[in-house]
């Protein structure tokens, strides 16, 4: 084994955790009696410079996949969908950080963004991780910064209330992943993803092992949750809801980016798509036959479950979100419909990276989104302190900018076109139907486009709001300066990237070797 | 030269949406110089066409998402040039007939110029994702417009719009994405596409799917509901909009993509119930009912413009049926039906919804027969009767022209569907001669709550007289002299009939 190859892997992780202990000392040291403001300027700057840093010192890692230690199983991925989802992980914290600046939910900004910051080096783990153990770390890492993200406005019942339900929720799960991943390693005795694959390969006889469904579905419950999957999905709107603004920002973009990276690893295990770095691709557990890739016994297994969770996802986030009053709410529940349009993606996994490709390209935009939508919830509420939709009334008026923005992000979520949210969508359902045209892919993609239509819906009645009925109350809103740049800069990216869709996509295909 | 329709009209929008706000007179000037700018570059690119006997011409074509073989391709012919000389006439009409917008003036014009630029890039599309893109970048204009400049449940007329118009398009979408994923070809091209060759058993479903998509869009029985009331709930401009060009977007979308790529899709099925054999038949048998369904109704109606609305669903059933003749002269029919019909629409709407009712502040044929306004307004009352002409189909308008050929073809096709039709052509007479009589020269005595309002209407204006006269020159010309447009779209319908459509 050689430690000093793992650390080079680990140099993002480590370039984010200087930087937490960093703002500490910065924060509760040198700038102890400053103003509020400077305080959360300064934090979320150096925030910001770490994940600058994380990102600079990510060429350094060693390149060609896996680590193996001396036991020979691969740990961590480099390059690939592990790479690209650092990026886009440290990219989107870095957004994310900077709704802090002109918030004022609480005192207490450097651990504020310190927590962020550890969190983010879990995200980086999970996005990265091919072993079972290192998985469970890096989402229990990036977890309990969560909850305690969650619960960071201690003036606010609601943050606790939230922070609670969300912990008791994700405690839960964590332990029923970890029963899952348990069985999982009794059946096969690895925990390395493609021994563990290898292990399931169908003539094994514990790919007809029935604890491989008792693990495949608490390993589905496990993981449903961090992607708030339906039924696992309670949490969300609870969450999004009681957590402060920036927060839900990074809960819904960060942790979604990182989970559904430990997804792809997963689907990518199970078909032999291996990070393909540098036209090198290493190929432990996969094999031809014929020509054929052969499919494990896990896939069939995983494949109905996913596509369960996707259809109910799709159709309870997306009628769920038709009732409700609450913005952030609303925005919970149309995350549990994206959620439902990936599982699709990742149902239907690809021998090629075009699934891969295109499950990161929704993951990131959407992330990139939802950031720039708490952003402007973040105004509103601040402005009306309340989320519900009346509060978004006239917000034309009072804000013509702020408004704007909004439309941009809500019709690019809905799937409108020239947005980035339609070529998401796009991508993800032709990469489906490129997989498989069987009755229940078509289907399912069928019932996605139809629930897109539905989402349509309750997108409208908050841009109803904003453009179509009169303010209750007509004084401008005030944008402060650094919110008004990163809505701005967001708001044009989703539009840029709507207009030049080669743009994120030649991107992301460059990881797999230019696709 | 004729993609700057789109982006000159996108550019006039953008414009539109950062003028400061009390600039009223500006905003209004500037929307008429885009739009007639627009029409101008329509009008040129018809008659550079002309001068190419109307072959089809690649005007833009840069790769546009290269993984994916999507191109940014711009082509136009016959069919295209008419349809976009038609956008460019209701665009400078909606923009005449909106002069009076006060409230948020440049804001309007924002979303009226935006709406204008995704028809235009619709109706110039080569390539079937950036058609689709256009497609629904029209959508959500027109819900902005209602919901906020309209009248009578703007609200629920609006979203109701924007629902159909999404559901229908998501419907479009599947069918796109399973002809993506199957043609297996590295083209997005119209034209690639058809020569594609999918396999019929996919086009057998993909055909009625995607046509039922964009004929939501269209107007056709029973998914036309959206049609009276957004007409109804819609600003003017909007309503001229709605039933001169967006109707005709999925008008054209049947025929460019649906009839287009999945031509087999129309095959017999190789049983026949009641005389419906194929996909074809059922298509033809619900635009026969629109025909006859939408005349009926309007001649129920109690409300003028849902009279209008109404009559917009019953002609433009006669798009639809001209469509699935599938012959020469039915379809050309149909395209004529859809230039003829835009613009008659268009000035019934005007005169309804804004020379008349922002004057008499009602719709009510009731409460307009004790106005007698073929006296107090004989302009209206003149130029209702010319439009009211038209849309009957008298001979001499364009919509002669146009419902003659399409019941011709129909008579090829199957003699039942022309039988059917005509009996809606003669209930058309009916409620257009019934809403001219009760509207202007009905001799009820007035009522005592006219009396109270006073006399005097105000006088016609300048660009009310202007945008009348505009689209009454426009269906008389073609009228009179049909062949102006029919030498555009016969060769067109002729290379679609020879490539492969039967």
């Amino acid at each position: 084994m050689n430690y000093a190859e793992l650390f080079r892997v680990m140099l993002p992780e480590t370039a984010l955790e200087i930087a937490a202990l960093v703002v500490l000392v910065v924060d509760l040291g040198f700038l102890r009696k400053a103003a509020l403001n400077v305080r959360a300027g300064a934090a979320a700057l150096l925030g910001v410079v770490g994940c600058a840093a994380a990102l600079w010192v990510m060429p350094l890692q060693p390149l060609g996949g896996y680590i193996y230690p001396s036991t020979g199983e691969a740990l961590l991925a480099t390059g690939g969908t592990a790479a690209a989802a650092q990026i886009g992980i440290l990219a989107l914290t870095a957004l994310t950080l900077l709704l802090l600046v002109d918030t004022e939910f609480t005192q207490h900004v450097g651990e504020y963004v310190a927590v962020i910051l550890m969190a983010a080096a879990g995200g980086l783990i999970i996005a990265a991780a091919q072993d079972l153990l290192v998985i469970f770390i890096g989402l229990e890492l990036l977890s309990l910064g969560l909850y305690i993200l969650t619960a960071f406005a201690k003036r606010s019942g609601a943050s606790a209330e939230s922070a609670l339900k969300y912990y008791l929720f994700g405690g839960m799960s964590a332990a029923f992943l970890l029963f899952g991943f348990s069985y999982l390693y009794g059946i096969t005795g690895s925990t390395d993803l493609h021994r563990i694959m290898l292990g399931l390969y169908m003539p094994n006889a514990a790919a007809a092992s029935p604890l491989l469904y008792m693990a495949l579905v608490m390993i589905a419950a496990g993981l449903g949750f961090k992607v708030a999957a339906a039924p696992f999905h309670l949490w969300v709107a609870d969450t999004y809801e009681g957590a402060p603004a920036p927060a839900a920002a990074f809960i819904a973009s960060v942790s979604k980016v990182a989970s559904f990276a430990l997804l792809i690893s997963i689907g990518a295990a199970a078909v032999h798509v291996f990070d393909g770095m540098h036209g090198k691709v290493e190929v432990i557990t996969g094999f031809h036959l014929n020509s054929q890739p052969v499919y494990l016994g896990f896939r069939n297994v995983w494949l109905e479950l996913l596509m369960v969770l996707a259809a109910v996802s799709m159709v309870v986030g997306n009628l769920a979100a038709l009732a409700q009053i609450s913005v952030r709410r609303l925005v919970a529940y149309s995350a549990v419909a994206h959620a439902g349009y990936i599982l699709l993606g990742l149902a239907f996994f690809s021998y090629t990276p075009l699934s891969a490709a295109a499950i990161l390209y929704y993951v990131l935009t959407y992330g990139l989104t939802t950031i720039g939508a708490f952003g402007v919830v973040a105004v509103v509420e601040r402005a009306t302190g309340s989320d519900r939709l009346e509060a978004f009334s006239g917000l034309h008026q009072r804000s013509p900018l702020l408004a704007a923005v909004l439309l941009v992000l809500f019709l690019s979520l809905a799937g409108i076109p020239p947005l980035v949210g339609f070529w998401a969508k796009f991508n993800l359902f032709a990469a489906v139907l490129s997989v498989s045209r069987s009755g229940a892919a078509v289907g399912l993609v069928a019932l996605a486009v139809a629930m897109s239509a539905v989402s349509l819906f309750y997108y409208l009645q908050v841009m109803k709001r904003a453009y179509v009925l009169a303010p209750a109350d007509e004084t401008k809103i005030a944008l402060p300066p650094v919110t008004l740049v990163l809505l701005a800069f967001i708001a044009l990216s989703v539009v840029a990237l709507g207009c030049f869709p080669d743009l994120l996509r030649s991107w992301i295909a460059a990881f797999y070797g230019g696709m | 030269m004729l993609a700057w329709t789109i982006y000159l009209t996108f550019a006039g929008a953008l414009l539109e949406a950062l003028l400061p706000k009390d600039k009223r007179v500006l905003a209004r000037w500037l929307a008429l110089t885009v739009a007639v700018a627009g029409l101008v570059l329509a009008v040129m690119g018809f008659a550079a066409g002309a001068a190419n006997h109307f072959e089809r011409a690649v005007i833009v074509d840069v790769p546009w998402v290269s993984g994916m073989g999507i191109h940014y391709l711009l082509a136009a012919d016959g069919i295209s040039l008419v349809v976009v000389l038609l956008t460019g006439l209701a665009a400078v009409a909606g923009v005449l007939f909106s002069w009076n917008i006060e409230l948020r003036t440049n804001e309007f014009f924002a979303f009226f110029l935006a709406l204008i630029g995704g028809v235009y890039g619709v109706f110039l599309s080569g390539d079937l994702f950036l058609l689709f893109v256009f497609y629904e970048i029209a959508i959500v204009p027109k819900y902005f417009l209602i919901a906020i400049w309209g009248s009578t449940r703007r609200e629920y007329g609006a979203m109701k719009l924007a629902l159909y118009s999404f559901v229908g398009s998501a419907m479009v979408l599947i069918g796109l994405l399973v002809a993506y994923a199957s043609s297996g070809s590295h083209s997005t091209g119209l034209v690639d596409l058809a020569h594609a060759g999918l396999p019929v058993s996919e086009q057998m479903w993909l055909f009625p799917l995607v046509f039922t998509g964009f004929a939501i869009l269209a107007g056709m029985w029973p998914f036309h509901t959206w049609a009276p009331t957004g007409h109804v709930a819609a600003p003017t401009a909007a309503s001229m909009l709605l039933a001169g060009v967006v109707m005709k977007l999925g008008a054209y979308g049947c025929l460019r993509v649906a009839i287009s790529l999945f031509p087999r899709g129309m095959d017999p099925w190789g049983v026949s119930f009641l005389g419906i054999g194929s996909w074809r038949d059922v298509f033809a048998v619900l635009a026969v009912i629109g025909i006859v369904y939408g005349a009926l109704v309007a001649l129920a109606q109690t409300d003028f413009k849902f009279v209008i609305g109404y009559s917009s669903v019953s002609h433009m059933g006669f798009v639809l049926l001209g469509l699935v003749t599938l012959n020469q002269i039915g379809m050309t029919g149909a395209v004529l039906q859809m230039f003829s019909h835009g613009v008659i629409a268009g000035l019934l709407f005007a005169i309804v919804g804004r020379i008349v009712y922002e004057r008499t502040h009602t719709r009510q044929l009731a409460e307009l027969e004790t106005m007698h306004l073929s006296k107090r307004l004989p302009f209206a009352a003149w130029a209702f009767v010319l439009a009211g002409m038209a849309s009957m189909g008298l001979p001499g308008f364009s919509g002669f022209v146009a419902e003659l050929q399409v019941l011709i073809g129909s008579w090829v096709a199957k003699p039942a569907w022309t039988v059917t039709a005509g009996v809606g052509i003669v209930v058309g007479v009916a409620y257009t001669w019934r809403a001219l009589q009760k509207a202007f020269f009905s001799d009820a005595p007035p009522s005592a709550h006219i009396h109270e309002h006073g006399h005097e209407l105000g006088a016609i204006t300048w660009p009310e007289m202007a945008g009348t006269g505009l689209l009454l020159v426009s269906t008389l010309a073609v009228g009179l002299y049909p062949r102006l447009l029919l030498e555009a779209i016969e060769p067109a319908v002729k290379t679609l009939l020879a490539g492969g459509v039967r």
